[in-house]
């Protein structure tokens, strides 16, 4: 540390260090679970109906928003590789 | 009021405990943030994929975690991982691929950047509140005077004061800071 800093100088840089993200952000990632969930239930339904699935091989991303589902970059990916399996 | 262990909040996690997902999120929010945005220096749009999906991996493999008090250093990997995916998929060079343990923006300072933020949730609410919207928010004097309903030619004290009782948290065995009311 410098020698120069003051302790409390020190801590002030520290709590400069760890800004809030966008609160958007974080209630994004709180809803997760709640998203998963319904997301297991979509997949559900894919798994029991071939024109729905059909729909989600051409589109997922519209799929997803027709659904009512935020088509974000790691929902789609999570679809995507069921998909491939 | 004492903030649950890193392993009582993986455990609770574990058992479907929304308040316990919503508490893991809040505790770690700050530092999945500053790990992309400052160590690895992800755009924003990037960014906010990337800290989606750091959270999305902690939901899925919460069960594959060995010891709760691990979660810090856990999380910390995923998002040096997730970021340097991103970089990769942007065809940007990957420029701190390996963060330097004591670099300016490491990985290191924010952990110890991580037990500050602890000890300040332990402070009193008011001075949990005046600290992190001098430093963390950047709000001037004046505005914090005005949301918080204080004269502005005091912010400068309670803000002094409030530091010296971070320390005092901190350095338990220190002579604590002067016991002055008002936060």
């Amino acid at each position: 540390m410098d020698d120069t800093v003051t302790p409390e100088e020190r801590l002030a840089e520290l709590l400069r260090a760890l800004p809030a993200p966008p609160s958007g952000w974080v209630e994004a990632a709180k809803q997760l679970p709640a998203a998963r969930r319904e997301l297991a239930t979509l997949w559900e339904r894919i798994e029991h109906d071939e024109l729905l699935r059909a729909k989600a091989i051409a589109d997922l991303e519209a799929l997803l928003r027709a659904e009512g589902v935020e088509p974000t970059p790691t929902v789609v990916a999570h679809l995507r590789t069921r998909l491939e399996e | 009021m004492i903030a649950a262990s890193d392993s009582e909040l993986v455990a609770r996690c574990r058992a479907g405990e929304a308040a316990a997902w919503d508490a893991l999120v809040d505790r770690y929010a700050r530092y999945v943030h500053a790990i992309v945005t400052r160590v690895y220096r992800l755009p924003p749009d990037d960014a906010e994929d990337v800290f989606q999906e750091v959270f999305a991996r902690v939901f899925e493999r919460l069960d594959t975690l060995r010891d709760g008090d691990a979660l810090r250093p856990w999380i910390a990997q995923l998002a040096r991982r997730c970021s340097v995916d991103a970089l990769r998929r942007s065809g940007r060079e990957v420029p701190v691929a390996e963060p330097p343990e004591d670099g300016d923006e490491g990985l290191a300072r924010l952990d110890e950047a991580m037990s500050v933020r602890a000890a300040l949730d332990g402070l009193s609410p008011e001075c949990g509140e005046i600290l992190d919207r001098f430093f963390c928010r950047d709000e001037s004097y004046r505005t914090i005077g005005a949301e918080l309903d204080l004269p502005s030619g005091t912010i400068a004290s309670r803000i002094a004061r409030c530091l010296g009782r971070l320390r005092d948290a901190l350095e338990p065995g220190r002579k604590p800071a002067a016991t002055a009311s008002g936060g």
